[in-house]
């Protein structure tokens, strides 16, 4: 089974708050990222995992009215959260996503406390089941 | 090349991989190593063969190519540890090179029985039994396997590692388990075949044409199992299973990989030869005595392909398979298909009433499976409120593309049927 794992980050007060963090800090958190996508590959679980442009670079596009898209900034400048990066992970259950969403969750943050992140845990689709 | 030659060359390099490997881990006793070896003999021969022709005796090619591997690998351990250590080893060279070839045909079938027990041991997670399976037994490579189950190549490459890694911390040697372990390695390599089975299965609609069909895959390694051990019922019982199950895939999703469920199928499409071969291995196995679960699915499967249209099909009797069924395990997912042939037999209410407590078990209370079977049967007793509010609920528990929109469109039938 596979399932997606969504880290939500807070706004913060600025555009993103990881830009207040210390040097050090910052290393700590992308140490742990880096080492964490190596044990999901490493165990095996690993499908994909990508980290996210600041949300002060996201555009909201629909289909325009002519041929060009219409581009708005966004998204929703009220928001207190926004999609930091995800997992794509495959599992036996989703027990098991739900243990490797608490590990990113444990992300260090500064002064190295962990950050303790909203992890959004979804399965994705698959095939039809087998019938009787 | 032909197409022909290459798909032969292939065909017969995924039959030989285990009898293969087989040898080269009895000469050398590293299972790990011997395996690498070996994926790395069928690459070469993958690539070799279609263009200069199968060799006169290709296992003992393979064998050869694979040793020869091997003992490169040997000996630059040797001047690995040589280096580290310093200390002349005290093994001349020439004593590290070529052994004699395992030639002994008669142990063949044995090491494919044996390399099965392997790599479904029980210290492995289902995922990596599986992977391991399909690359020592299955003769697949690892991208192929990765293709197949959607993964990235390293990750399922990594996968493999680690079995392999346990295998060894195991302890597991290359040698039949004992007696009293036996039955148990047995379903759990039956198991695994089966799991294999319903990924394919799962993944046979439409969009995923590209990828390796596992579900024929699993049948042949099924049919190898079988044919090693032909008086055991199970086996048997797995195989006609699968060849019962497989017989109505044309029928099952239709031009754009939608879902068509067994009452909706054009019947016309079933695959006879399948139906015919999986009946008589049913027939003969159940009248042997030693009745299991996949003979007793087998057996349902067999009834519900021979009806020529659904109103043909033996519900009674498959009712009363389903009965021997629930009594040997206590799985819900059996409670509720039983439910579903109580209704067909007994009429919708009463399949109803017995799927109701099924709600409340936690097991099942979530699963779509159990809102889809209630929507169908509220259909059929004329509850069109119910039966929508059913396959809505079934609808937001379904993970599965095909399903969900067969529910949703159910939904959008019933909806606009006024």
């Amino acid at each position: 089974m596979k399932f997606m794992l969504m880290m939500n980050a807070p706004r913060g007060t600025g555009d993103w708050g990881v830009q207040n963090w210390s040097p050090e800090d910052l290393k700590a958190h992308i140490g742990f990222m880096m080492g964490f996508n190596k044990e999901l590959r490493s165990e095996g679980s690993l499908v994909g995992a990508e980290g996210l442009a600041p949300p002060g670079q996201a555009r909201i596009v629909r289909a325009g009215k002519g041929s060009a898209p219409e581009v708005s900034d966004g998204p929703f400048a009220e928001a207190k959260e926004f999609l930091a990066g995800y997992w794509i992970v495959d599992v036996e259950s989703a027990e098991q996503a739900y243990g490797i969403a608490a590990r990113a969750s444990a992300a260090p943050g500064p002064g190295g406390k962990p950050l303790n992140l909203a992890i959004e845990v979804r399965e994705v689709m698959s095939g039809p089941p087998v019938e009787p | 090349m032909s197409d022909a030659r290459s798909s032969y060359s292939e065909h017969l390099l995924r039959e030989l991989a285990p009898q293969v490997l087989g040898a080269v881990v009895r000469r050398y006793g590293d299972f790990s190593a011997a395996e690498d070896a070996v994926q790395e003999a069928l690459l070469v021969a993958a690539t070799k063969w279609p263009e200069q022709g199968v060799p006169d005796d290709p296992r003992a090619w393979l064998i050869q190519v694979a040793a020869r591997r091997m003992t490169d690998e040997q000996r630059s351990a040797i001047a690995r540890r040589r280096r580290e250590q310093a200390v002349l080893a005290d093994v001349p060279a020439d004593e590290q090179i070529t052994p004699a070839l395992d030639t002994e045909l008669a142990s063949e079938q044995d090491d494919t029985l044996l390399l099965l027990f392997m790599c479904c041991h029980p210290a492995l997670t289902r995922s990596s039994a599986i992977a391991l399976t399909l690359r020592a037994v299955g003769g697949l490579t690892t991208a192929e396997i990765a293709h197949a189950f959607l993964v990235p190549e390293a990750t399922m490459a990594q996968r493999i590692s680690r079995a392999k890694q346990l295998i060894k911390q195991s302890g597991q040697g290359f040698k039949l388990p004992s007696e009293r372990e036996r039955d148990e390695r047995i379903e759990a390599v039956l198991h695994v075949l089966y799991l294999v089975f319903n990924e394919g299965y799962k993944s046979s609609g439409g969009e995923r044409l590209q990828r390796v069909d596992l579900t024929s895959e699993a049948i042949r390694l099924t049919r190898a199992v079988h044919r090693l051990l032909p008086s055991d019922g199970e086996a048997a019982g797995l195989l006609a299973l699968m060849l019962l199950t497989d017989a109505r895939r044309a029928a099952r999703t239709g031009p754009n990989g939608e879902l068509i469920p067994l009452d909706e199928q054009d019947r016309s499409l079933w695959d006879r030869a399948a139906i015919d071969e999986g009946t008589a291995l049913i027939g003969e196995a159940i009248s042997r005595g030693g009745v299991g679960a996949y003979q007793l699915q087998a057996a349902i499967a067999a009834l519900h392909d021979e009806a020529a249209r659904l109103e043909d099909t033996d519900w009674p009797q498959i009712l009363a398979l389903y009965d021997l069924l629930e009594r040997m395990s206590q799985n819900p997912m059996l409670s509720l298909n039983r439910a579903i042939a109580v209704a067909m037999v007994h009429g919708p209410r009463a399949g109803l009433a017995l799927l109701e407590p099924l709600a409340r078990d936690p097991r099942l209370a979530n699963h779509h499976l159990l809102w889809a079977a209630r929507g169908h049967l509220s259909e059929r007793a004329g509850d069109r409120a119910a039966a929508i509010a059913h396959f809505r609920a079934a609808a937001e528990r379904s993970a599965s593309t095909p399903e969900r929109n067969y529910l949703l469109l159910k939904i959008a039938k019933l909806a606009s049927s006024n």
